[in-house]
């Protein structure tokens, strides 16, 4: 186990090299650069959320405003406080993951149904505060964000969200939150402390979707509330369920997919949503498990060897 | 704050609070029969609204626009629920739900593709005069309008839920499906039939929504979808008047806050405080009773 | 049997739902090592007392005591980690997890390793990890389950999930194991098979059981003490053959197949 996890950090850094010599050399222009950067935002997006939803089963729809918090606070941080980046990707994070505590509090009782929409609503409270607040912009947002996250902050971020994502998940700490989603009463009943474990998942999915707001943010000059309405929360539930819900590897593919969708439809935006959206209902009429339901992929590469699981399959 | 202004916004407060009741109606229904959020309900009532535009464009009086808009939607509805739900009724909640948004991304989007994303002036379908009730006190012809269409929905709903054979079926279906199968209760034909109803409502608050404001747009319906699922939940999802006192209660506290000075953008705010709130303190709403899990 | 401890203590509890008394003013005593069982007609409030004893619901009025100390209003994994683990009448695993970690989570409120060392893989998360394989490994092997250890747990035929479960529930360590009905749907060759486990594992771990259990043959033939639960009351408690005489517990089960 200790060995596997070595080596597969190993292989990651191989490929995090050569995509960072194919950069330097001037090989991947920066549209391949956008489209990396947007899918390690997506992938940290949906594995943290996959946490959430996927292994603690507690169906969260507000990630965008976890998200946003991270995207603001850096923002605040270094535009308009002067901080560098690397503070306000902290605060970033950590004002998330407070965030992600107050609310995992209070909406620990709701279950199901009821707990998907308090979370909507506090996805856009969040949202409403900060169209409100004149501090970052009201409705404009904030603009002249410094462009700070490149390859190596991307790379690095996705590596760190998923290692220590997968460590909880493989461990008994990630026993028990998937206890929590198989069975609540039963997990209580063999002495997990259910409300423990919900709360350590909604700070551990904040926080990172924190890091991917401030990446975000520090990417595309500028923020505003809109880009994180539950539109927002809605497409990053899409990665981890069309992927498989409670796979890592399955979110990682999904959200590749989709984000390289996206990327290829641009070309005809009228109808890209419109795909999307088919693609989305079809994919839940005949494959409800996700494309990866029930195929642990995992398996499928230990047997095909380390042929080419990139920087995203690093953990077993 | 003077008692004529109170009572004003009273007014303006039970006027869109009504047309959320219409909305949240069809929300609670269709929960309370399938147990399903329906994300696309917002995007029926778009629908609905722009048929009642290009029926108003093509001449056709208030009613017509109003009985075609909603049947149109009735029909929506059911091929929503016929294509998209019904081979998904025995999946797991999170499939249908993601599902339902899915549908919703879909219609919207169509509409952005077919109708373009501008917003539309809705024509003149209604003479617009403003009636003084008393003092400062003002009700106009197209709050009257809403009022009435409510009224005289609502009336007919409860005929139909509770003197009809259908609502009879609906109610059994909604209590227990498998009982009612076994009682020989056609289930898929009633629950196309709470669609059917669900959706027409929502055609219909489309119809009036867009006079009052006048225009339509393809996303028309995502924040008064949101909002009135908000009212059905505050009422008690699946409860069919706790729908519409939710709807009429978000009204008047939204717009109560509204004309508070310096408030008015904390509007929407206010409607996700109040859904938190009462998801915290009593998660079946103000109607709703509580169930708790069997051990 | 001298000198006996007193394990757990119920004292006028009651649990109204609604407007039902599920359970009213029940008083029960168990002492350590005792193998108890609780009898009733369908209904009687046998699982709603079990709910109560393990805190799933809080009693509307009355004391419990265990191994001491008042429990009332504690958490069931509280509970559990005091010494009391149960099962479920309708089964509860797991379902989506191995057999084998069905029976790891039993482990973790005594994890040496918490979530950092997890997350930064130190050593004492490789150590804490072993050791909780290496003993849940040992458990499925007392329970015949070693083979089927990376099964689906909700893959297992029937009889296997109630011994999952049971086996579950015993990693916990408990002092106090209750079971709800654990042979319901068993033939009865798996019954009796069933009969001898509980009898072995009290002796085996040296703890205590309280048995709900429809089968009156069954109960009368394992338990040293029975308990007659009938609409929320206590109705009578002694041996089993007090048990099988007295009138009252005769009226009760009238007109139910006994
Ligand atoms: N959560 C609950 N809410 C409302 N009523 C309940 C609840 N749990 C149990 N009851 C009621 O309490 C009474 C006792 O139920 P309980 O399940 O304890 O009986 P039981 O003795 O275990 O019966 P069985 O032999 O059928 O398992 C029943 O009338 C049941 O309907
Ligand atoms: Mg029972």
């Amino acid at each position: 186990m200790n060995k596997r996890f070595f080596i597969g950090i190993a292989i990651s850094l191989v490929f995090y090299g050569v995509v960072q010599a194919l950069i330097s050399g001037e090989i991947l222009n920066d549209f391949y650069i956008d489209t990396l950067v947007m899918l390690g935002v997506n992938i940290i997006l949906a594995v943290s959320l996959n946490l959430i939803n996927g292994f603690t089963g507690q169906f969260s729809i507000g990630h965008a405003g976890f998200m946003s918090i991270g995207a603001y606070v850096s923002a605040i941080m270094t535009t308009n406080l002067g901080y560098s980046f690397p503070l306000g990707l902290l605060c970033g994070c950590l004002a998330a993951a407070v965030a992600g505590l107050i609310i995992g509090f209070p909406t620990l009782r709701l279950k199901g149904d009821y707990l998907a929409i308090a979370t909507l609503g506090f996805g856009e409270i969040i949202r409403i505060v900060w169209l409100n607040n004149d501090y970052v912009g009201g409705a404009a947002g904030l603009n002249g964000i410094e462009r700070v996250t490149n390859w190596s902050w991307i790379f690095f971020g996705v590596l760190v969200a998923v290692v220590v994502i997968q460590n909880i998940v493989k461990s008994t700490h990630g026993r028990a939150m998937i206890s929590v989603r198989e069975n609540e009463i039963a997990a209580e009943a063999m002495g997990i402390n259910v409300t423990k474990y919900k709360v350590i998942a909604f700070v551990v999915g904040a926080f990172f979707a924190g890091m991917a707001g401030a990446f975000s943010a520090h990417y595309f000059y500028g923020i505003a509330p809109t880009s994180y309405n539950f539109m927002k929360s809605f497409e990053i539930l899409v990665f981890v369920v069309l992927g498989g819900l409670g796979s890592t590897a399955g979110t990682i593919i999904g959200t590749i997919l989709l984000t390289l969708l996206f990327t290829y439809l641009q070309d005809i935006p009228e109808w890209r949503m419109v795909i999307y959206s088919m693609i989305l209902i079809l994919t839940m009429i005949f494959r409800p498990k996700g494309l990866l339901g029930n195929v642990d992929v995992t398996k499928f590469f230990k047997k095909g060897g380390a042929s080419k699981n990139g920087g995203t399959t690093t953990t077993p | 704050m003077t008692f004529d202004y109170i009572v004003q916004q009273l007014i303006n407060g039970i006027s869109i609070g009504s047309i959320y009741a219409l909305i949240a109606l069809g929300y609670t229904m269709v929960y309370g029969i399938i147990k399903l959020i329906n994300f696309a309900h917002g995007d029926v009532f778009f629908v609905g609204a722009y048929t009642g535009y290009f029926t108003a464009k093509a001449g056709l009086g208030l009613i017509l626009s109003l009985i075609i808009a909603m049947a149109v939607c009735a029909l929506l509805g059911v091929i929503i629920e016929r294509l998209a739900y019904r081979p998904l009724r025995n999946a797991a909640r999170i499939v249908i739900l993601i599902t339902a948004i899915g549908v919703s991304f879909l219609l919207e989007n169509l509409g952005i593709v077919t109708l373009g994303a501008q917003a539309q002036g809705f024509p003149d379908i209604v003479n617009k005069s403003t009636y003084t009730l008393w003092g400062d006190v003002t009700i106009d012809s197209i709050q009257l309008i809403v009022l009435v269409v409510t009224v005289v929905l609502m009336a007919v709903l409860q005929y139909v839920v509770h003197r009809t054979k259908i609502g009879k079926a609906m109610r059994a279906v909604s209590f227990d499906m498998e009982a009612a199968r076994l009682m020989g209760i056609n289930v898929d034909t009633t629950i196309s039939a709470t669609f059917a109803i669900g959706s027409a409502l929502a055609g219909a608050a489309g119809v009036v929504f867009a006079i009052m404001y006048p225009s339509v747009d393809p996303l028309m319906g995502v924040i008064p979808g949101l909002k009135a699922f908000v009212a059905a939940v505050l009422g008690g999802i699946g409860i069919i008047p706790g729908a519409l006192v939710g709807g009429l209660l978000l009204g008047v506290v939204e717009t109560g806050v509204q004309s508070i000075p310096g408030m008015s953008l904390w509007r929407d705010g206010v409607a996700f405080a109040i859904l938190i709130l009462i998801l915290i303190f009593k998660p079946t709403g103000l109607f709703g009773k509580n169930v708790r899990e069997k051990v | 049997m001298a000198a006996q401890q007193q394990l757990l203590k119920a004292e006028k509890v009651s649990r109204v739902f609604g407007g039902l008394k599920a359970v009213s003013d029940v008083n029960l005593e168990i002492n350590d090592g005792e193998l108890v069982g609780l009898i009733g007609p369908n209904g009687a409030g046998k699982t709603t007392l079990f709910n109560l004893l393990t805190g799933v619901y809080e009693p509307s009025d009355g004391d419990i005591t265990f191994s001491g100390t008042r429990v009332n209003g504690l958490k069931p994994y509280q509970i559990t980690k005091r010494g009391a683990a149960r099962t479920f009448q309708n089964i509860r695993l797991f379902g989506e997890m191995t057999v084998l970690e069905n029976v790891m989570v039993a482990y973790n409120m005594h994890a040496q390793h918490n979530l950092f060392s997890s997350i930064l893989r130190l050593p004492t998360h490789f150590k804490g990890e072993a050791d909780m394989r290496e003993k849940a490994i040992e458990f499925l092997k007392i329970f015949n389950l070693e083979s089927k250890k990376d099964e689906i747990a909700k893959n297992l035929p029937y009889g296997e999930q109630r011994r999952l479960e049971i086996a579950r529930a015993l990693a916990a360590k408990p002092k106090l194991l209750l079971l709800d009905e654990p042979a319901a749907g068993m033939n009865p060759q798996e019954t009796t098979d069933l009969m001898n486990l509980i009898r072995w594992i009290r002796d085996e771990f040296k703890i205590t059981i309280l048995l709900i259990e429809h089968d009156m043959g069954l109960v009368m033939g394992v338990c040293e003490r029975i308990y007659v639960l009938d609409r929320g009351q206590m109705i009578a408690s002694g041996t089993p053959e007090q048990i099988r005489t007295n009138p009252k517990v005769i009226e009760a089960y009238l007109g139910q197949e006994v």
